[in-house]
């Protein structure tokens, strides 16, 4: 088998896999998150945490608990960093700097996992697993609660209950997230994977050399990474490293999880407003988009332009043996398309055009699929965008699922949408203007897209690094952290108000005159408008820095 | 004494938090290392060390560097890929170089310590080390015969365009020998240290050069990988020393070759990955089957 037919082959089963579990796993998220039956473990939870899971509440009500608890996490967060040094497991690391502290208690409580420290050289044990792994499980579910919400609001009617985010945030932790990570760990355990406590073992090498092999709690930490879209490594090298993703198989695994939950909740959607079909539209636009991506990296990667790709004779700079150009492009693109963010090559030595790939794909908005539940809300608020362009086309009121979207609707959905561009383009222009860039590896058109790809990163809550940027100063611990954490929750707010909004209506039967949004057409038109969208807003950006260094 | 909403709501959020801190953040992760050591499983979760002679030599999941104590190649070892993790292949700082495919100029100061070789120069380095190592040519396009980038610095009379006026090979200096003559009738200069021929308006032109496309040494030697713990090489690499770890060792290059097949791991499942050679793994072996003479 040549290389291409096996880089091939590795998309193709990774897309065979996702199609099998999409309608089982999407019917078993949509009884989740349906379901009113509680369970012992569940019941004994509400009982602690002093919630009634029979109450709902309103779309204000809903998101004030989000914010409550992603407040409370933010603080715990950041005090657990600063007081690592007193506590077990520490390793002998120093407490953690404030700015780096604020700076990763944001980036994991918003679901980013962006990284301005080195993990093996700052993070002890327990601060990793009782911290940030614990952040990894909760803001994927915050972000999946949402969503729900947000379907919530399309299927029901002259209501203000858009469920309850206690008893969303519990039954997705613990009969969705946590049930496929204990899988998950033990299979990437059985890859080689490290999962222990220890300090680490001081080794003399074959050649008389010292070496420290590291340990830690990383499968169970890995595993969660991928699942909830969170992408924060255990190491600075993140899933390079041999520990974190041992051989090509557990590559493909993390790969997969990475893509699960993305792409089975359209059929959340489907069941949820009760027509499947609708699901498959939605992913419909998710798997477009999404294979183009990968497609295009893999062609790029493997065509090694530039002149250290040429002079190597493959783009492998960055990259590991096991994964080698393919299967590395393919988990570039995955990590990027959902707001993933972990890495298993280094994106800033990738040739010019395939490392504005995942440039790309985070600046559709995280849309294709996007991250657990971010992904989802988003592409829903970009389909009410088209029924509204569609509805202004032909001079009808445009309804979407039997929901009029007015003037109201109208204005949430596009103060959502140009939140992230907002804050990539100013954070950009500030980095410039403050003469902040400066910290940047490389200078001229490389070195734009370093600052470019960093804000895209925060503000679209995907957290990949391109590297070859330093970022552990005040000022970029500071402003990324304020991109990430209004990219991450005035995007909710307008969301759970939509959903709000939505709710109170009394659906619309549909007439001759509605867009029938389960039909290709809509996909295409969907398509269109997410690609345009985001080529009218970062083409001029995208020109000045890998586009001018690539051409 | 009913609490206000807000004041409710933050404790209901932090009661929530501590639960899933103590089930998500204790429970789970300590449920995991217990299951970590059962017999079966231990080795791996423990990071799948190795020992020779009864000592721990490293972990097969992880490369280590076969130099001696200067850094210098020890030749009777399988050599690893580059590495940018600490000073080589050091767990406690993995990195990747972060280098970009335009990384072609170094920089040259007046004071040696302070100079930093662009990403091409390093492969050009490296191919040229390892060329003469294993004794094949390690020139490479885009590559000076003395192991730096061949790279000008173009000036031309109206700026972007005009004749040209003067050519510096920028990641030459003196006593070099310029890699080019002239260039466009205009002979070529070596580098200063210190100037920095880019802000003075040169434009940056790699210079392909008649080295083959596929060079004799592989790619992966001459690059650094994402983790700098990368703990394979390719088949090719590999097979490019069998020839002289077998002189080394005084072995048969076949013995050593069917040496090299036993370490080496196909794709997984016939489409995942690429075939890689364990060289931590390889060099244990080898030690064992022949050792040093």
């Amino acid at each position: 088998m040549t290389m291409t037919t096996a880089g091939a082959a590795f998309v193709l089963s990774l897309v065979a896999a996702l199609v099998a579990v999409y309608r089982p796993f999407g019917d078993h998220i949509y009884r989740v998150v349906a379901g009113t039956r509680q369970s012992r473990v569940e019941r004994g939870i509400y009982r602690l945490v002093g919630v009634n899971p029979a109450a709902e509440q309103t779309w204000g009500v809903y998101a004030r608990s989000v914010l409550a608890f992603s407040a409370v996490s933010l603080l715990f967060l950041y005090l657990f960093q600063r007081v690592q040094d007193r506590l077990w497991l520490s390793l002998g690391f120093d407490p953690v700097v404030p700015h780096g502290a604020w700076n990763t208690a944001v980036s994991f409580v918003t679901n980013t996992n962006w990284q301005s420290y080195s993990g093996e050289s700052t993070m002890g044990h327990l601060v990793q697993m009782a911290g940030l792994a614990v952040q990894n499980f909760v803001s994927a579910a915050v972000g999946i609660a949402v969503a729900v919400a947000l379907l919530r609001g399309f299927a029901r009617h002259r209501t203000e209950q858009l469920g309850n985010f206690w008893v969303d945030l519990t039954r997705i932790t613990v009969r969705i997230l946590l049930p496929v990570a204990v899988l998950g760990a033990l299979a990437l355990m059985i890859g080689g994977v490290v999962q222990n406590l220890s300090a680490g073992t001081d080794v003399s090498t074959l050649t008389g050399g010292s070496q420290t092999i590291t340990g830690g709690p990383v499968a169970s930490q890995e595993v969660i990474k991928e699942l909830g879209t969170n992408g924060g490594g255990f190491y600075n090298v993140n899933s390079a490293h041999p520990f974190e993703n041992p051989t090509a198989w557990t590559n493909w695994i993390e790969i997969f999880l990475i893509l699960l939950i993305p792409f089975s909740l359209p059929r959340v959607f489907g069941r949820m407003v009760g027509q499947n079909r609708q699901g498959y539209a939605i992913a419909a636009v998710m798997a477009i988009l999404a294979l183009t991506s990968v497609t295009l990296t893999n062609v790029f990667e493997s065509t090694g332009h530039g002149t250290v790709p040429q002079a190597v004779g493959a783009a492998l700079e960055g990259k590991e043996v096991r994964f080698d150009v393919s299967n590395s492009a393919t988990f570039a693109a995955a990590t990027t398309l959902t707001s993933t963010g972990a890495v298993n090559s280094f994106h800033d030595s990738y040739t010019a055009l395939g490392g504005m790939m995942p440039l790309v794909n985070m600046m559709l908005g995280e849309v294709a699929p996007g991250g657990v539940g971010a992904g989802l809300y988003g592409l829903l608020v970009l389909a009410v965008v088209t029924v509204f362009v569609a509805g202004l086309m032909v001079g009808r009121t445009p309804e979407y699922l039997g929901k009029k979207i007015g003037a109201r609707e109208i204005k949430f959905a596009a103060i959502y949408f140009l939140i992230t561009p907002t804050l990539v383009l100013i954070g950009t222009a500030a980095a410039f203007a403050t003469g902040n860039n400066a910290t940047a590896l490389n200078v001229g058109p490389h070195g734009l897209s370093e600052v470019l790809y960093a804000f895209t990163s925060a503000s679209n809550n995907n957290g990949s690094a391109f590297g070859g940027i330093t970022v552990n100063t005040t000022w970029w611990d500071t402003a990324l952290g304020l991109c990430m954490l209004l990219g991450r929750f005035l995007p909710i707010i307008f969301v759970l108000a939509l959903a709000g909004s939505l709710a109170r209506q009394q659906p619309t039967p549909a007439s001759e005159g509605t867009l029938p949004t389960h039909r290709p057409l809509f996909v295409g038109m969907v398509v269109g408008v997410t690609v345009i969208l985001v080529a009218l807003t970062f083409l001029p950006a995208l020109a000045l820095g890998p586009l001018a260094e690539g051409l | 004494m009913r609490l206000p909403s807000w004041l409710a709501q933050h404790l209901a959020a932090l009661r929530a938090l501590l639960v899933f801190t103590v089930l998500l953040g204790l429970l789970y992760p300590l449920a995991l290392v217990a299951v970590g050591r059962l017999p079966g499983l231990d080795g791996r979760a423990a990071g799948s060390l190795v020992s020779a002679d009864g000592r721990t030599v490293g972990s097969r999941l992880i490369g280590q560097s076969f130099t001696d104590a200067d850094g210098n190649p020890v030749p009777r070892y399988f050599q690893s890929r580059p590495s940018a993790a600490g000073d080589g292949y050091d767990p406690t700082a993995t990195a990747a170089s972060n280098l970009g495919p335009e990384s072609v100029v170094d920089t040259i100061a007046t004071d040696p310590e302070e100079s930093t070789p662009s990403l091409l120069t390093q492969v050009c380095a490296r191919s040229k080390a390892v060329g003469a190592l294993d004794g094949v040519d390690g020139g490479r396009p885009f590559c000076t015969p003395d192991g730096v980038g061949a790279v000008l610095a173009v000036f031309r009379a109206d700026g972007l365009t005009g004749p040209v006026t003067r050519a510096v090979s920028v990641n030459q200096t003196a006593p070099a020998t310029p890699f080019l003559a002239s260039y466009q009738g205009v002979p070529v200069e070596l580098a200063e240290p210190g100037r920095d021929y880019v802000a003075e308006g040169g434009i940056v032109t790699p210079i392909r050069g008649d080295a083959p496309a596929e060079p004799a040494v592989p790619a992966d030697a001459v690059t650094a990988s994402g983790s700098g713990l990368d703990p394979h090489i390719s088949p090719a690499y590999a097979e490019l020393q069998v020839d002289r770890v077998a002189r080394e060792r005084g072995a048969d290059p076949d013995a050593v070759r069917r040496l090299v097949a036993a370490h080496t791991t196909g794709r997984a499942l016939g489409f995942m990955g690429e075939p890689g050679v364990n060289v931590l793994e390889l060099n244990l072996a080898l030690d064992r089957e022949f050792p040093a003479r």
